[in-house]
């Protein structure tokens, strides 16, 4: 339990430190002294409105959309007892994004804001469904691969398909950001749209601790230990929508994220699936925050894509889980 | 009282019934061994009691709610699944979680009730270890030492001694003798016919299905059931310890 | 090897041919935006035989109404080949596959570079005048061109004799520089612009914080097209609004900054309006 708590404490810690740093960083060089008073105290000057109006968003996404990633990873494998459910790698953040591109291009967010994140909630949602159907309840590697291949390819096909079809000369070239993620240019317009959903599935995701706990007995075991399996499997799968959906509404299929968090973070939690909820939040918000100071560090000023670096830090580690679930015979 | 009772109770695969009709009663300080041939229904039988199958019929199980049950009865089941390479302790811990551990921090009677089953199937040494890196045999003790923890007034075990060695065997039946002596009950389903009789309070043996002897061992495992059910002949002889019956050939070929 | 050859032989036929032309083209096919509208402009009557599509797009033609007259091709190597031209003439940026086909079929092909200076405008059209054979109205256009800039010139020179600094801005955060034909538009119409500063010479990405830290006194942004993209969504940043609100309403560019021809004069002077208003306001 001790541990646990420090490892939680270490956890805050660092997301806080990411988090000054995220607001630090940035292709105007400004001196971090300078940058927090006009972030503070403020003036009408343009330093105060690059630190509340570009960077301070941009940082408190990177925390919103890293802590959905990173929870409903733990989440995903916590149910489905497999390591490789991972929302972008099966799909999940995919069809988000599919859900995203038809919303803008038809119109519905111009007329209505929150049209947005509904949309590739219902997206997400879907996948989920499909996959969980596909997967089955014990989530099978192969069986969970390949139907995650099947729908990351159908849905990345029909949003290049819907963003081709757009008179927007900009749009058709976007794929990259529905596919790679970037928090480059987000306001706080993204900020208050995201916000009240991603609270939503933490509080449906978390309270779950218990009951993916007791799975890791098995559905007959879990069932007979009192969890409501039913009520479990809706609740996760809302909370996913809800999470990826809305995190990829703001900021694109960052993939990755999800496998790898809960991976480094198992050991440490003592491989309790609950424990490692709320772990994998802190942990993903820190991996993301991270992972948007790299990109402005590596490239300044060129908007390298968020799922460069997770992918270039997940993909290895994805293989590496692979070649080792294949070893047990999973 | 009454810690199980079934009214016929029948679980459907399609249209073909797994378990029918089947009508049983558990009192305290039983140790039930459900016996019967590969496919005759024991493992359908005990889920459908449970309520976690669809079924007709009856049971007193099944009519309390998740939370109700959990307090009540535990079930232990074949398949041994420890998804995550979590600590022997932890998984014994998830037999506290009736009780609330995991929601707040462990009670003492948590810790006791952990530390008991631990115990009982002399895991103590274990405690530390992380249960997926066990071997088969110890991982099924692990299993059982979470059942146990449960501290339910009935538990439901299918096939809990497969793969042991016999002395955990030994130990594993005298943990359910000695829970049936606290006046706790043991539904047990057995492969073991030499087990079944020599640890068993009362038979229940099933076939196709339906149940077909309910009662003393003795009586339970007749040559004639053992033909017309099992298909075996065996050699059964009563002895100061109780009865011993060992399989010995097909009844078929029996000269 | 045979392939080689006749891609020699076309070449050569194609360099003839070109050298040859003294004598005016009959048939001219145009397959660029900006070449459309300086052929449309120059060419006499039934010498140009079709113009690209993009033409007659009202949202980047400034001559979409003219090129209605024209038909339209999609810079598709049948196509053309079908239309019989004596003469191609393609942007720098046409497709490289279409026009070595062109060239391999014995099309005579010119190739016309973009304007980035107001000096390239006058150079474009004494090019596109030389291509068609209508040198003398070539002329007569640069010197219409140039009373208008003199003009245009002048009446900024008035206002003010501070040049206020400026950004044109778009989307995806990209800055025009002053050796680009915004940045020339810019120029003339008496603004500095701030991607000089910023050490961006031609145009490139300038993220948003570095735009509203250089702080410009006026933000030239584009028209938004239909639909919409991620791309364009910095544009209505609310960082973006903020910088806008303490700096004048600008014009927004549209079809008349995107080629090198005359109506450059027309996006000149809605600038040289807002300097007007920015030396007005006290």
């Amino acid at each position: 339990m001790t541990r646990y708590l420090w490892l939680m404490i270490g956890l805050t810690a660092g997301v806080a430190l990411l988090f000054v740093a995220s607001l630090l960083v940035g292709p105007a060089k400004i001196s971090p002294l300078v940058s927090l008073s006009a972030l503070i105290w403020g003036d009408s000057g343009p330093l105060t409105l690059v630190m509340r109006e570009i960077r301070l968003p941009r940082a408190l996404l990177g925390i919103m959309v890293g802590a959905s990633l990173g929870l409903c990873g733990a989440a995903m494998q916590g149910y489905l007892r497999n390591p490789l459910a991972e929302p972008g790698l099966i799909g999940v953040s995919g069809s988000a994004a599919l859900g995203a591109v038809i919303a803008i291009q038809t119109g519905l967010t111009a007329a209505f804001a929150l049209a947005l994140p509904l949309a590739a909630l219902a997206g997400a949602a879907v996948s989920v469904v499909l996959l969980f159907a596909l997967a089955g309840p014990r989530g099978g590697s192969l069986t969970l691969i390949l139907a995650g291949i099947a729908i990351s390819a159908l849905a990345g096909a029909f949003t290049a398909l819907v963003l081709s079809l757009s008179p927007n000369p900009f749009a058709a070239t976007e794929i990259v950001f529905w596919m790679m993620g970037s928090l480059a240019d987000r306001s706080f317009l993204h900020v208050t749209l995201a916000l009240p959903f991603i609270l939503l599935g933490l509080a449906l995701l978390l309270p779950l601790a218990r009951g993916l706990d007791t799975l890791t007995l098995g559905e007959d075991a879990a069932a007979a230990l009192g969890t409501h399996l039913l009520r479990l499997r809706l609740t996760l799968i809302s909370g996913v929508a809800v999470m990826v959906g809305t995190a990829t509404a703001v900021a694109g299929a960052v993939g990755f994220v999800g496998l790898v968090v809960p991976h480094l973070l198992r050991s440490a939690v003592g491989a309790r699936p609950g424990k490692l909820l709320a772990a994998s939040a802190l942990g993903g918000a820190a991996m993301v925050l991270a992972a948007d100071i790299a990109v402005r560090l590596i490239l300044p000023g060129r908007d390298l894509k968020l799922g460069v670096l997770t992918a270039i830090v997940g993909a290895p580690l994805f293989l590496h889980l692979v070649y080792r679930t294949r070893r047990d015979g999973g | 009282m009454m810690l199980l009772a079934l009214e016929d109770l029948t679980v459907l695969r399609g249209e073909v019934p797994v378990v029918d009709t089947v009508s049983l009663s558990i009192v305290p300080g039983e140790v039930v061994g459900l016996i019967g041939p590969n496919g005759a229904g024991k493992t359908t039988l005990m889920r459908g009691a449970l309520g976690l199958l669809p079924h007709r019929g009856r049971s007193t199980l099944s009519a309390l709610t998740p939370g109700e049950r959990a307090r009540f009865v535990t079930w232990l089941p074949q398949s041994r699944e420890i998804a995550w390479p979590v600590s022997v302790e932890t998984l014994v811990t998830l037999g506290r979680v009736p009780y609330g551990a995991g929601r707040t921090a462990l009670s003492a009677e948590d810790a006791r009730a952990v530390s008991a089953a631990l115990d009982q199937m002399d895991l103590e040494v274990f405690r530390q270890r992380i249960a997926t890196r066990l071997s088969g045999g110890e991982q099924a003790r692990v299993l059982l030492a979470r059942a146990l923890a449960q501290e339910t007034p009935l538990l439901l075990a299918d096939e809990p001694v497969a793969g042991l060695d016999p002395a955990h065997q030994i130990t594993t039946m005298e943990v359910f003798r000695r829970l049936a002596y606290d006046g706790r009950s043991v539904v047990v389903s057995l492969h073991d016919l030499g087990l079944a009789a020599r640890f068993c309070t009362r038979l229940v043996m099933m076939d196709k299905g339906r149940l077909v002897a309910d009662g003393m061992p003795g009586e339970v495992l007749s040559p004639e059931r053992l033909a017309s059910v099992f298909g075996i002949t065996a050699w059964r002889a009563d002895t100061p310890e109780g009865l011993v019956i060992q399989p010995t050939a097909l009844s078929g070929s029996a000269p | 090897m045979r392939l080689l050859l006749c891609l020699i032989a076309g070449f050569v036929v194609a360099l003839t041919q070109i050298g040859i032309g003294n004598a005016a083209p009959a048939r001219v096919v145009s397959m660029n935006l900006c070449t459309d509208q300086l052929a449309m402009l120059l060419a006499a009557e039934g010498q140009l035989v079709s113009v690209s599509y993009l033409a007659r797009d009202e949202r980047s033609s400034a001559m979409a109404r003219q090129a209605q007259n024209y038909p339209v091709n999609h810079g598709l190597a049948e196509e053309i080949f079908l239309l019989k031209p004596d003469l191609v003439i393609a942007g720098q940026f046409t497709s490289q596959t279409t026009v070595s086909m062109l060239k391999r079929l014995g099309m005579p092909v010119a190739i016309m570079s973009p304007a980035y200076a107001l000096d390239d405008v006058r150079d474009r059209i004494t090019e596109m005048g030389r291509h068609l054979g209508r040198e003398r109205k070539a002329a007569e256009l640069i010197a219409a061109f140039d009373a208008g800039l003199v003009a245009l010139r002048d009446t900024s020179a008035k206002h003010s004799r501070r040049r206020p600094r400026a950004a044109v801005y778009a989307a995806s955060g990209y800055v025009s520089g002053p050796e680009s034909l915004s940045g020339a538009i810019l120029d003339a119409a008496g603004f500095d612009n701030v991607a000089r500063e910023a050490g961006v010479p031609v145009g490139g990405l300038l993220p948003l914080e570095q735009l509203v830290l250089l702080n410009p006194d006026l933000v030239v942004l584009p028209t938004p097209w239909p639909g919409a993209s991620r791309s364009e969504e910095v544009l209505g940043h609310p960082a973006l609004l903020a910088l806008q609100d303490r700096t004048a309403a600008a014009p927004l560019t549209d079809r008349d900054w995107i080629c090198g021809t005359p109506r450059v004069l027309n996006a000149i002077a809605s600038l040289v309006n807002v300097r007007k208003k920015i030396s007005e306001a006290p």
